[in-house]
């Protein structure tokens, strides 16, 4: 069976919007087109109703009541507005955040941000899997800490916290009066998440990594045991609670309700075709090719998701070798600077490895035949590469190539 | 990012993949380079009564790195070591239509066949010919 090329797997950068969600937003352009914060007429009626409707549903997929979601422009802006909002509404109480070195920049940033203004940040390292433990963080609490952010699953491996979804590092924060913010916009809509069940206060989420459309998020901000306050970063109107101002993107907001609602309904029966998928391409990959590694956890990872490293062969080049794949690389080469993905680096990987590292996302379109086509080019590239490379010359040679003196430059 | 045609063509097709015996006393070995860079040339030429006559590459890196090498093993076959010694990177990244971000690649490809003289040069026992400044 021949495969429609170009193939899309990298559905952790983001996802077509599904045909059923652009149906529904459709009227919300031209027909609905109300100003949901217009409280005199029908046209505002219709227009908040359908946005609250959207927000029940994002809602639903995550355990919380609708008053607690305020939709936002995606998911670092709810990144910005969770950290940014407590850490300036809590400023008198204390000005140390917990956060981990493997966060989305819009994380990493954002404290960086609030470090060069009298903030303190604790960036705890991850084991070689990629997990933060209860303990390390634990460890890290300080009396004046206000907020931990960790996210929930990793952009670049797929790995889940474990202490995020056993309730565990909520149940921590809470008893020592400190809130939890986690950044679950990779697995929102894909794993199961209960912010009562995990303790969870903050949760950024977005619409696009849902098959809705970009440019639409909310962020959680828990009403009750505690109730959670923060200042808003965006002033105006008033909007959202006074959480966020700015007239809502109606149509996206529509558009995001469907999917959170489509991605929950059917995420048992996904995931377990997607993990069915995932399992038999990282067989192929990892178990057919010498020299490859799965970085990452294997047993705390999202369903769709692989990160994995070829030795010997440079990410980029092999990209190029899978001209007709969309896939994604660690190595940053591409980038003025020639750093490789701090996430690997963080995870103790090599510079070779990490620069040697491809992203793998499987979705909800996938079928066997395109992950079938992946693991031959892949197969085919990596051989053709490593005939081409000096390391993998050397390496056949005996050649240790931690002993030997390169030239950086 | 958009690759040149040029690059594209060397990175399907390179030209001179391979090694040379690096112990011929008429071969010469550049490595340049580093795996945590991100890229390791290796060039090999043989020279004959000063003459390159075959030039072979091994190269770890990006497809603008890959084609730099590839592209350099085809302009040194023939050339003189005085000549070989003269190429210049920007030479390199003007025949591939390198954007700014990949003008390192050139950098390295030039680098390699510099070392890989020099080696040769070693090997005879001569003094190392300059590049011309």
């Amino acid at each position: 069976m021949t495969v429609k090329t170009p193939i899309y797997l990298d559905y952790a950068a983001t996802c077509p919007v599904d045909p059923v969600v652009v149906d529904a937003m459709i009227p919300y352009f031209s027909e609905i087109f109300g100003n949901a914060a217009s409280r005199t007429h029908v046209f505002g009626w219709k227009a908040e109703e359908a946005v609250e409707a959207a927000r029940a549903e994002i809602a639903a997929t995550i355990g919380a009541d609708a008053k607690e979601v305020s939709l936002t422009s995606g998911a670092t802006e709810s990144n910005n507005l969770a950290i940014k909002g407590v850490a300036e509404f809590l400023a008198e109480k204390g000005r140390h955040i917990i956060t981990a070195v493997t966060e989305h920049k819009a994380v990493l940033d954002t404290c960086k941000h609030l470090e060069r203004h009298g903030y303190s940040v604790t960036y705890l390292p991850v084991s070689a899997d990629g997990l933060v433990t209860l303990e390390q963080i634990e460890a890290a609490m300080r009396p004046e800490t206000i907020l931990v952010s960790l996210m929930f699953a990793n952009n670049e491996t797929g790995v889940i916290q474990p202490c995020l979804v056993d309730g565990s590092l909520g149940a921590l924060c809470h008893r020592r009066g400190v809130l939890l913010h986690t950044d679950a916009v990779q697995a929102f809509g894909k794993v199961p998440i209960d912010v009562e069940a995990m303790g969870i206060d903050l949760l950024s989420v977005s619409a696009h990594k849902i098959y809705g459309p970009k440019g639409v998020g909310a962020l959680y901000v828990r009403r009750r045991r505690p109730r959670v306050r923060i200042a808003p970063q965006m002033h105006g109107g008033g909007h959202e609670r006074g959480n966020r101002s700015g007239t809502l993107n109606v149509p996206g907001i529509v558009g995001f309700g469907v999917a959170a609602k489509l991605a929950r309904e059917s995420m048992a029966a996904e995931s377990a075709r997607i993990l069915t998928l995932r399992e038999h391409l990282r067989t192929r990959l990892c178990e057919a090719i010498p020299h490859s590694f799965l970085n990452g956890s294997l047993a705390h990872r999202l369903p769709g998701t692989l990160n994995i490293s070829f030795a010997y062969v440079e990410g980029e080049s092999l990209l190029m070798g899978l001209k007709d794949i969309a896939v994604s690389s660690g190595s940053a080469c591409t980038s003025a600077s020639l750093e490789p993905s701090y996430v690997l680096k963080a995870m103790g990987l090599d510079d070779e490895l990490a620069h040697s590292s491809l992203r793998i996302t499987i979705g909800r379109p996938t079928t066997l035949e395109e992950v079938d086509y992946l693991a031959d080019r892949i197969e085919e590239q990596v051989s053709r590469l490593r005939e081409m490379s000096p390391l993998w010359e050397m390496v056949q040679d005996g050649i240790d190539l931690s002993t030997i003196q390169w030239t950086p430059h | 990012m958009a690759y040149s045609d040029k690059v594209i063509q060397h990175y399907e097709q390179p030209r001179n993949v391979g090694s040379l015996d690096k112990n011929d006393e008429s071969v010469g070995t550049g490595i340049v380079g580093a795996p945590a860079c991100g890229d390791v040339m290796k060039l090999q030429i043989r020279v004959e009564d000063g003459v390159i006559t075959d030039a072979k590459f091994k190269t770890y890196g990006c497809g603008s790195a890959i084609a730099s090498s590839s592209l350099v093993t085809e302009w040194v076959k023939g050339m003189s070591v005085e000549q070989a010694m003269k190429i210049q990177n920007s030479q390199i990244a003007e025949e591939l239509s390198l954007p700014p971000v990949k003008i390192h690649c050139s950098v390295l490809a030039e680098d390699a066949i510099k070392a890989a003289i020099l080696d040769y040069q070693q090997k005879q026992g001569k003094p190392a010919v300059s590049a011309a400044e």
